[in-house]
């Protein structure tokens, strides 16, 4: 049953992918900004443009053009991108792993600080103590990514100055790589040093991109918990003597975890579209930061690349999530 | 099978905790011998002499570290030895000749020759090779070399084609390298001759160069360099606020003025060749010309440069700046509201009856640059224009630009780091130039004859004709020149280049 929801997720995220290559391709032609006008020199004649178009391919008719690319995304081949003069697969896979390690850890961090403001905030309902919390937390939910950004680096980059701004790792410790994952790779081979390096170059655009999400957090499951806590099997529970902690983590959290998990998921997706301002501010080799650049040169290859990449990173999180949930309610798998 | 104790896990965890807590080892300048740059825009190709990046002349510093040019361009825009060692033409300009540097070496150790001359130049005047201005380097060819004197004939005569030898896709490949590995090869180890060589390059991250021991100009004054690429202002600001980066450039001025008296920082704000002006596109009520003057004398730019850019800039009455070839300090266009009035209202405009327009401008693409477009405005409406304003990015003006289509005014920068007439005022406004916005008949007939006048001070002169012309006519606002602030740990001493492109080799050094 888990296969063909898998098979049947699997066939609906083809189709969505599609249209978004139909849609991105239209978009990028009808929207005013044309790479060879980016670039041509002003002495450049009529006959100078048209070879400047043909050598990147932009002379052809639309479907033609558009023949050409969805052709060579079925080979695996998302064309060269006209400013870095690569293939797009290969940049895309350059900087993919940078976001992702940003981004699962931003993610971490979200759930572990939101999830402990949250049980605590209920262990201490009824008090100042929530009302504290619950103001500490409007602040964070009011904040954009991009505000948490600033003040971090006015905090830990100027005021206080303890955290590296820019960049994923110190350029001197950048050696000795196999894959693009750096962090993951440091720590399994046992480089603590240079995961110590590049975890410090992550903590400002971490904390950027997990505040917003933490806050988020703490409101929805804050509210479920306190529901849950009500409840007949809290009630029974604490007739037979359990601690408030326990009542909390034992038998409230699981089943109020549900509806969290699934805005989480939703959320995710916001914070993965959040590295795009939050990479450009820490200069941080993401695809984030590259979509910006490729937008500002009208780069279309690569534009395409990356919005069909955005588009399956969601719709796979977006199948992440259903399944995982439908693991921990068992009565949702069949909906 | 992969075991790891308590003890172990704890000894890491502890290791891991106390690496990411250590205090930051920020030094004084260049620390170890490495100046870390927080520039201000990624390097995104190795190849300066295609593409978009070819083209672009806020990564020409990065470039000039690695390749060089033919021809080399001091602070001053002045010209001196390159690649090459001397150049000219014959008499009547049918032929070019060049003499190469010799006891040159590419950064793999291999000579360089007078072949990678003429390939580099037959690579670049390829029309359809990825070039963006092959047709100046189509200009030349049929090439021979004897000795370390090249040969050439001109195809089609252009008075500025050594100059481009300094200029944008100006740079001289290894075409030996180049044909072996490829140009996928080359963006993974590029080569050149420059003083410095690629170490290592992480793309919108940084680009770390070392020095080249074997360097024609000499030893570079550091041993390493690092460009981190920090295109957010705010943050170009902190990394040279917190001491980590040892200098930075193009930081708001407000931001400028604070930094550059704290202890330990330095800095210099100087004249670039960065010209701020608005195009005006003929049609509709800008065929009248005393709109066109009544908007230029309505702009009091030195009041926009005092008060809006904290006294960074020069006001200019022409597309000519002090530094150019063809600036000709007699051309004035004064601040007269009064004339501006009096001009409207002999089309019948006035405050109660205005003339009405579009302006379009970028908002952070320059300094100001939205701001200036709503203080102009402001001006405008005191006299009685009244002008709608509209924001739209480079990509787009490019594109408006080039079909003609602009609004009937539009803010743009234009950049002209070689200082010649033909790239500054002849394609702003000869109207064949896919970036001219005005086009007229009288105008073209004045330029036309420039572009192939081979007796250079008639040619110079006939420049400044041109650009008295236009500004009599109104047919383009000049507004200014910018000036390029940059930041400096006080230990270094740095010497500001006309052109903007802030070169660590030569340009920046320990005081």
């Amino acid at each position: 049953m888990l296969l063909a929801v898998i098979a049947n997720r699997a066939a609906m995220a083809l189709v969505t992918l599609a249209g978004v290559a139909v849609v991105v391709f239209i978009l990028l032609r009808v929207v005013p900004g044309d790479p060879v006008a980016m670039m041509i020199s002003p002495g450049a004649s009529a006959a100078d443009i048209a070879a400047l178009k043909a050598h990147y391919g932009l002379d052809a008719p639309l479907l033609v053009q558009f023949g050409i690319w969805t052709k060579g995304i079925v080979e695996g081949d998302f064309g060269t991108s006209i400013t870095l003069h690569r293939h797009v697969t290969s940049v895309l896979a350059d900087r993919l792993p940078a976001t992702i390690e940003l981004a699962v850890m931003a993610l971490f961090v979200a759930v572990t600080l939101g999830g402990g403001i949250a049980i605590v905030g209920t262990l201490l309902r009824r008090t100042p103590g929530e009302a504290v919390i619950d103001g500490l937390n409007s602040v964070m939910l009011a904040v954009p990514d991009f505000i948490w950004a600033l003040a971090l680096v006015l905090l830990f980059a100027v005021a206080l100055p303890v955290l590296p701004l820019t960049g994923q790792i110190d350029p001197a410790l950048a050696e000795g790589f196999s894959t693009r994952f750096y962090l993951t790779e440091s720590v399994l081979t046992g480089r603590f040093a240079v995961a110590g390096n590049i975890l410090s170059h992550m903590i400002m655009p971490t904390l950027a991109l997990a505040l917003p999400l933490a806050a988020v957090i703490v409101r929805l499951l804050k509210q479920s918990l306190k529901e849950a806590m009500l409840q007949d099997y809290v009630l029974l529970a604490r007739i037979k003597g359990f601690g408030e902690l326990r009542l909390v983590l034992q038998e409230a959290l699981r089943n109020a975890i549900g509806p969290t998990l699934a805005l989480t998921g939703v959320q995710f997706t916001f914070l993965i579209g959040g590295t795009v301002i939050v990479e450009r501010i820490f200069a941080y080799p993401g695809i984030g930061n590259l979509a910006i650049d490729a937008i500002i040169n009208r780069d279309f290859p690569l534009i395409q690349g990356l919005v069909l990449l955005f588009g399956l990173i969601f719709i796979l999180i977006n199948i992440g999530i259903d399944l995982t949930v439908a693991a921990l309610k068992p009565r949702l798998r069949h909906a | 099978m992969f075991h790891i104790t308590r003890r172990q896990a704890l000894a890491a965890s502890g290791g891991l905790l106390a690496t990411v807590l250590a205090p930051q080892r920020y030094a004084g300048a260049a620390a170890g011998g490495t100046l870390n740059i927080a520039y201000n825009v990624p390097l995104p190709s190795f190849d300066p002499q295609t593409g978009p990046s070819s083209v672009n002349p806020t990564i020409q510093a990065m470039y000039r570290s690695i390749f060089d040019q033919y021809v080399g361009q001091k602070p001053n825009l002045a010209f001196e030895p390159g690649l090459l060692t001397a150049w000219g033409w014959n008499d009547d300009k049918t032929k070019v000749w060049m003499d190469v540097r010799e006891n040159v070496v590419w950064h793999d150790g291999t000579p360089f020759t007078p072949e990678d001359v003429v390939w580099s130049i037959e690579r670049e005047g390829k029309q359809g090779g990825g070039n963006p201005v092959s047709f100046i380097w189509a200009g030349i060819g049929n090439f021979k070399i004897d000795g370390k004197r090249i040969t050439g004939d001109v195809k089609q005569y252009d008075p500025v084609i050594f100059k481009w030898m300094a200029f944008l896709t100006g740079f001289v490949l290894p075409k030996a390298y180049f044909e072996k590995v490829g140009a996928e090869g080359f963006e993974k180890k590029p080569i050149g001759t420059g003083p410095y060589m690629v170490d290592a390059y992480e793309g919108n991250a940084y680009l770390r160069l070392k020095a080249n021991p074997k360097y024609w100009g000499g030893k570079p004054p550091f041993e390493t360099v690092v460009f981190k690429f920090v295109p957010d202002a705010t943050s170009r600001v902190a990394e040279i606020e917190s001491g980590s980066s040892d200098i930075t450039l193009e930081v708001p001025y407000e931001e400028y003025d604070r930094l550059r008296v704290k202890a330990g920082l330095k800095g210099v704000c100087h004249p670039i060749s960065d010209i701020a002006q608005i195009f005006i596109t003929n049609g509709g009520v800008m065929d009248d010309k005393n709109v066109r003057l009544a908007m230029c004398h309505a702009v009091d730019k030195d009041a926009i440069v005092k008060r809006l850019l904290r006294g960074y800039g020069v006001p200019i009455a022409t597309l000519e700046a002090p530094e150019y070839e063809a600036f000709d300090p007699s051309i004035k266009v004064a601040h007269d509201p009064k004339l501006a009035a009096e001009l409207l209202a002999k089309s019948g405009f006035s405050k109660t009856k205005p003339v009405k327009f579009t302006i379009q401008t970028t908002r952070g693409y320059k300094p100001k640059d939205y701001e200036m477009i709503q203080a102009i405005v402001g001006m405008w409406r005191n006299v009685g224009i009244e002008a709608n304003i509209e924001t739209y990015d480079i990509a787009k003006h490019f594109e408006l630009r080039m079909s003609h289509k602009l609004a009937p005014a539009a803010f743009y920068n234009w950049g002209n780091a070689i200082g010649d007439p033909t790239t500054s005022t002849g394609f702003a406004m000869f109207s064949k130039s896919p970036h001219s916005a005005w086009h007229s008949d009288d105008l073209d007939a004045k330029i036309g004859p420039l572009w192939g006048e081979k007796d250079e001070a008639k040619r110079i002169a006939g420049w400044k004709a041109v650009d008295r012309y236009i500004a009599e006519q109104g047919y383009i606002l000049p507004l200014l020149q910018y000036a390029q602030p940059i930041l400096y740990k006080s230990d270094l001493k740095v010497t500001p280049n006309g052109s903007g492109a802030l070169q660590p080799a030569t340009l920046v050094s320990k005081a």
